[in-house]
């Protein structure tokens, strides 16, 4: 009996492929449509994956500078960093000597003599500074309320430097991320309802060219999973053809667009680190492509089998 | 084995195809069951195949009560019961063998045992090299038994034959009767209808006369009686 079953179930998946060959022609619309829905899917998911990237880059930026006083002393420094390591919120305090500073700043302007002249060794004017990284850059508050006691106000050579204006430019990404996420769910959910509504009419097509046999099939005997069986694999192999083919699409999509657009950055979008992400979560991307691709193909198939072959007789 | 315990089929307003029809059949009984065309035959074939539901009345078959079926017992039931259609039913784009094949590819034999019965099967009904031609590149007759060949390839507990012999000249029929006759030897019930006097006369075996949708005579040893 289990061997008869191992039989039956080896030929609902072999009638499945037959009946995809034989309509391939038929399902080429299903297939395509199908294509462009797990392409959006695709995108979505780099997209999402590049937003937050570029929002923990820009949030690992974001600092706050304490600059000393140069009559701060060794020990007076070394508590005072103890003391921020404590206040809520900060995740690091980073200690720059002057002469480290001096060492940053030539770096950053190696390409400007004209800056580099302004300031020499000797007579360096830089001061020394405390860089503070925080755990969360919307919670800034903490930081902020301990370095304007006065004692430490009195201790700083320059007004503290926030770099805010960064903080912007993520809430702004942010609200970008969250919006395109929002109309990606919308599209790939209406994009799914199409792809899904043309498989069903390939298939209720399928179901209607093969009415006599589908009838005789019952009439010996078939069971009910045998007749849809084949009609479940087809579809499945729908969504597994589209799912090769849109990867292959966008596999040679983002070798194109790494060679061309050669700056690493557009704008929000870094091409670079998106095609990145693409070839090393290729398992990933191609296993949720096929997963979706799977689950629509099938389900529409059950659903139009289970309405267009009234088999319950 | 077959139990109808006043069965009513009505398709329409037009009035029952089958009224009250009452038969009762053994096991390895051979049953000829004859009627005037329009009588009501097939439908009582399509009511032992849940093809149709009986408007009311009982069936029972191998045990099985038909009001208590599931939709999981009809193929089970399909499979005990092979069918030789009235019309064929052969599917146009399968070879002879492969329609044959397709009765045993269904109940979940392995490709092994399908192709050591099926040639056995072809042979028997005398199709030996028409295995590989198409049901519209045969004769009628040559399409009735391969009909017959699909029929009894399962070696099904009851046979039902819906005018197995309606398309063949006097010794293919005997053929095909001969067949049946070996079949039921083996254990089979079988269901004949047939219009032929002298396969019903010959046969000496027990005939049942539908007119109207009424059963009108059951002998034990009948004829054919020319209304
Ligand atoms: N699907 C159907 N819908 C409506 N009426 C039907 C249907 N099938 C059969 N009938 C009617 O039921 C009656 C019995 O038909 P049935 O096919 O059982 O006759 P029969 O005895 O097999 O005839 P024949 O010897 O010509 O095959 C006929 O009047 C026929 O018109
Ligand atoms: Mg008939």
């Amino acid at each position: 009996m289990t061997s008869r079953r191992f039989i039956t179930f080896e030929r609902v998946i072999k009638n499945g492929i037959v009946s995809f060959g034989r309509n391939i022609w038929l399902a080429i619309a299903a297939i395509a449509m199908m294509a462009i829905t797990l392409t959006i899917l695709l995108f979505g998911v780099v997209a999402n994956a590049t937003f937050s990237h570029t929002i923990d880059e820009i949030t690992d930026r974001i600092d706050v500078s304490v600059f000393l006083k140069d009559t701060v002393s060794e020990e007076r420094r070394e508590e005072l960093i103890s003391d921020l390591k404590k206040v809520e919120n900060v995740e690091s305090v980073e200690y720059i000597s002057k002469e480290e500073a001096l060492k940053r700043y030539r770096a950053q302007n190696v390409d400007n003599p004209e800056l580099l002249a302004a300031i020499s060794e000797v007579d360096n004017p830089l001061s020394q500074e405390l860089l503070i990284q925080p755990q969360d850059p919307n919670n800034m508050q903490p930081i902020k309320e301990f370095l304007d006691q006065s004692e430490i106000a009195q201790l700083q050579s320059d007004p503290t430097s926030y770099s805010g204006d960064r903080k912007e430019a993520i809430d702004k990404i942010a609200r970008a991320t969250r919006f395109f996420e929002q109309a990606g769910i919308v599209g790939i959910i209406i994009f799914a309802l199409i792809s899904a509504l043309i498989i069903f009419n390939t298939i209720r097509m399928a179901i209607f060219n093969r009415r006599d046999e589908l009838v005789i099939m019952r009439l010996l005997g078939a069971s009910t999973w045998y007749i849809r069986g084949p009609f479940v694999v087809e579809t499945i192999l729908y969504g597994i053809v589209a799912a090769a083919f849109s990867l292959l699409v966008c596999a040679a999509l983002f070798a194109v667009a790494s060679s061309t657009l050669q700056a690493s950055s557009l704008g929000l979008l870094d091409i670079k680190y998106s095609g990145e992400y693409f070839k090393n979560n290729l398992l990933l991307i191609l296993s949720l492509q096929l997963l979706a691709g799977i689950i629509i193909g099938a389900a529409s198939s059950a659903i139009a089998t289970r309405r267009y072959l009234k088999l319950n007789r | 084995m077959i139990l109808l315990d006043r069965v009513t089929k009505t398709y329409n307003r037009r009035g029952p195809a089958l009224e009250r029809v009452s038969l009762h059949v053994e096991p390895k009984e051979f049953v000829i069951i004859v009627g005037q065309s329009g009588a009501g035959k097939s439908t009582l074939f399509k009511l032992l195949t849940r093809e149709e539901k009986p408007t009311s009345g009982k069936i029972i078959v191998g045990g099985m009560d038909y009001e208590h079926l599931s939709d999981k017992d009809i193929p089970l039931l399909r499979r005990k019961i092979g069918v030789v259609f009235q019309d064929f039913k052969l599917l146009n784009n399968k070879t002879v063998f492969e329609n044959v094949a397709f009765a045993l590819e269904i109940a979940g034999l392995s490709n092994a045992e399908i192709k050591h019965t099926v040639p056995k099967v072809l042979d028997i009904v005398g199709l030996k090299g028409k295995e590989n031609n198409y049901p519209l590149e045969l004769s009628g007759g040559e399409r009735q038994r391969v009909a017959i060949a699909r029929a009894i390839v399962r070696q099904p507990k009851i046979l039902i034959a819906d005018e197995p012999t309606g398309n063949l000249d006097p010794k293919h029929a005997w053929d095909v009767i001969k067949v049946l006759e070996k079949i039921n030897r083996f254990g089979t019930t079988v269901l004949l209808t047939t219009h032929n006097q002298d396969i019903v006369n010959t046969l000496k075996r027990r005939v049942v006369t539908i007119q109207d949708g009424k059963i009108i005579s059951d002998r034990a040893v009948g004829q054919y009686r020319s209304s």
